[in-house]
């Protein structure tokens, strides 16, 4: 059991709000799952600006100087510490060269997320906790997701956590367990993916990474982890633009959405679209089973 | 001073606000209910998908809940009559033992599981599973259930006015399926079976005991067991 949650944004004047709505929604799900929690922000990218979001075990030590230590290879670096968790933005065409470095200078700091726009929190504790140690409340942006986690796969951990991302502003929740996620790994791994955890979900990030990266858009990678993910799975997935949903044609694990003019949510439970605005006269309905969703802002009218 | 107090009881609604008091005050007072009193009328409001709304009714309370619910909600029911204005989550009615439960939106999975007695009706769709391994319930549903409903299904009705999904009734056993509209696929060992008078005769009993009115017992078609899964069959050894 885990609760997941997920909130697209078409009216533009809830964007200030969505860092709010989100976390409302999550912590409503804290029953579903105690161990760890996580978020993706999905905010407005600036031109040519990179971001990215990296966590330490030992962020007084790992974090201190950091900027300076960057700025030689981006002058225009900068660095916005959040509790265990830094942002980092760069030039875009810099932004290797600045990753790379923090990988030789400070090789324990683990990157969460890349991307142009999306920023992803993550830690071990209860949604409330992970929520307000990161802020996450007073930002905005015009999608997310969020997850919390009854660990069964692997370890209670900061990398365990979910969201994962596995490319550049790509992320996934899960809820459920994948059972041939060794065998798929093994074959990821052979066409060059890499792997932070033995997480089975994460997996399946990199499954749709890889598949994105094949030139199919999320509704088609969506489709084939039908085929070739084996296991329960209910999956929430973020790109820069678009918002997608897919379900085990079993469908064991619970999933419901609600669509008005303003928003398409996503929540394990109806309890966590209950304070949404406007959910009363919401269209509300529970995903099928082995059926592809997806939402796409450029694609949108 | 009794007399007045019991007057104004005949008459009075308890109501709940979950928005504002514990779930546990409404679920306590349905289980404290004296034996003969007419103190029986609830009603529930601001649910909000709250889990286990209503569970374990033992007396012959008329519970009304405003708004949409969560998992389990009227499980166990035994001789309560719960209606939901508004949508369940998965196992409404859950082991009902006797009593009517009524959802006017939709029902979420394992609607009405294990059921043993009482009537569940469904207005909108219920999803997967619906009716799992009932005994003994009757179950209408006046849209459409998802895959896997009634499995192992061991007696009692289930009745569909629209579609349903993939494997209806695998590894049936003696629970009786009526489906108005298209079946995706039967599961094993569950097949189409004759409507004879008496099958419609029983059909017509089960719509107007779920205030179905506008629908004929002959727009259905039956489903039960073939019954070929109930002794173990030599010739089937390898496939375990």
């Amino acid at each position: 059991m885990c609760g997941i949650v997920g909130l697209f944004l078409k009216d533009k004047s809830l964007e200030p709000q969505l860092g709010a709505m989100l976390s409302d929604m999550l912590v409503t799900m804290t029953d579903r799952g105690p161990d760890s929690a996580g978020i993706a922000i999905y905010g407005a990218p600036s031109a040519g600006r990179a971001k990215l979001t990296v966590q330490s075990a030992k962020p007084a030590i790992d974090f201190a100087g950091i900027e300076a230590l960057l700025k030689p290879v981006d002058a225009s670096v900068t660095v916005e510490l959040k509790s265990t968790h830094a942002v980092i933005e760069a030039n875009s065409a810099q932004a290797s060269a600045v990753r790379e470095l923090l990988a030789q200078e400070r090789p324990d700091v683990r990157v969460m997320g890349s991307g142009d726009s999306v920023e992803i929190y993550k830690e071990v504790g209860l949604p409330k906790d992970v929520v307000s140690r990161f802020g996450i409340r007073a930002m905005g942006g015009t999608h997310g997701i969020g997850h919390t986690r009854m660990a069964t796969e692997s370890a209670v951990t900061t990398l365990g956590a979910h969201p994962f991302s596995t490319g550049a502003d790509q992320c996934l929740v899960h809820n459920g367990s994948l059972s041939n996620h060794n065998n798929l790994r093994r074959e990821l791994v052979r066409e060059g993916m890499t792997f932070e955890t033995q997480n089975d979900s994460e997996v399946a990030a990199a499954y749709l990474t890889a598949e994105m990266a094949k030139g199919k858009d999320l509704g088609q990678a969506l489709t084939g982890a039908l085929d070739d993910l084996d296991g329960f799975f209910t999956f929430v997935v973020g790109t820069k633009s678009g918002f997608g949903v897919v379900r085990d044609p079993i469908a064991c694990k619970p999933a419901v959405m609600a669509e008005t003019d303003q928003y398409i949510a996503f929540g394990s439970e109806y309890r966590a679209l209950v304070n949404l605005p406007g959910i009363e006269d919401a269209r509300v309905w529970e995903p099928e089973p082995a059926t592809v969703y997806f939402w796409d802002h450029e694609k949108a009218a | 001073m009794n007399v007045s107090l019991k007057r104004e009881s005949l008459e009075a609604m308890r109501t709940f606000d979950l928005a504002t008091m514990p779930l546990r005050d409404l679920n306590s007072a349905l289980h404290t209910i004296a034996p003969g009193t007419n103190d029986t009328s609830f009603e529930v409001v601001n649910p909000r998908g709250s889990h286990s709304v209503a569970v374990g009714i033992d007396q012959p309370v008329t519970v009304e809940v405003h708004g949409s619910v969560g998992y389990y909600c009227a499980g166990m029911n035994d001789g309560g009559t719960v209606t939901v204005h508004g949508s369940a989550g998965p196992g409404v009615a859950e082991n009902m033992m006797s009593g009517t439960v009524v959802i006017e939106g939709d029902a979420s999975q394992y609607a009405g599981a294990t059921g043993r007695g009482g009537l569940l009706v469904v207005k909108g769709n219920a999803a997967s599973r619906c009716g799992i391994s009932m005994k003994g319930i009757d179950i209408v549903v006046h849209g459409n259930i998802g895959h896997m409903s009634a499995f192992m299904g061991q007696s009692g009705h289930l009745v569909v006015l629209g579609d349903a999904g993939e494997a209806l009734g695998d590894s049936l056993y003696e629970a009786k399926l009526f489906v108005r509209g298209a079946v995706k696929s039967l599961g094993a060992d569950c097949i189409q079976k004759e409507m004879k008078p008496k099958h419609l005769k029983l059909l017509a009993g089960l719509l107007e005991k779920a205030g179905v009115t506008d629908v004929k017992p002959e727009e259905f078609k039956r489903y039960g067991s073939a019954r070929t899964l109930y002794n173990f069959n030599i010739d089937n050894a390898d496939a375990y």
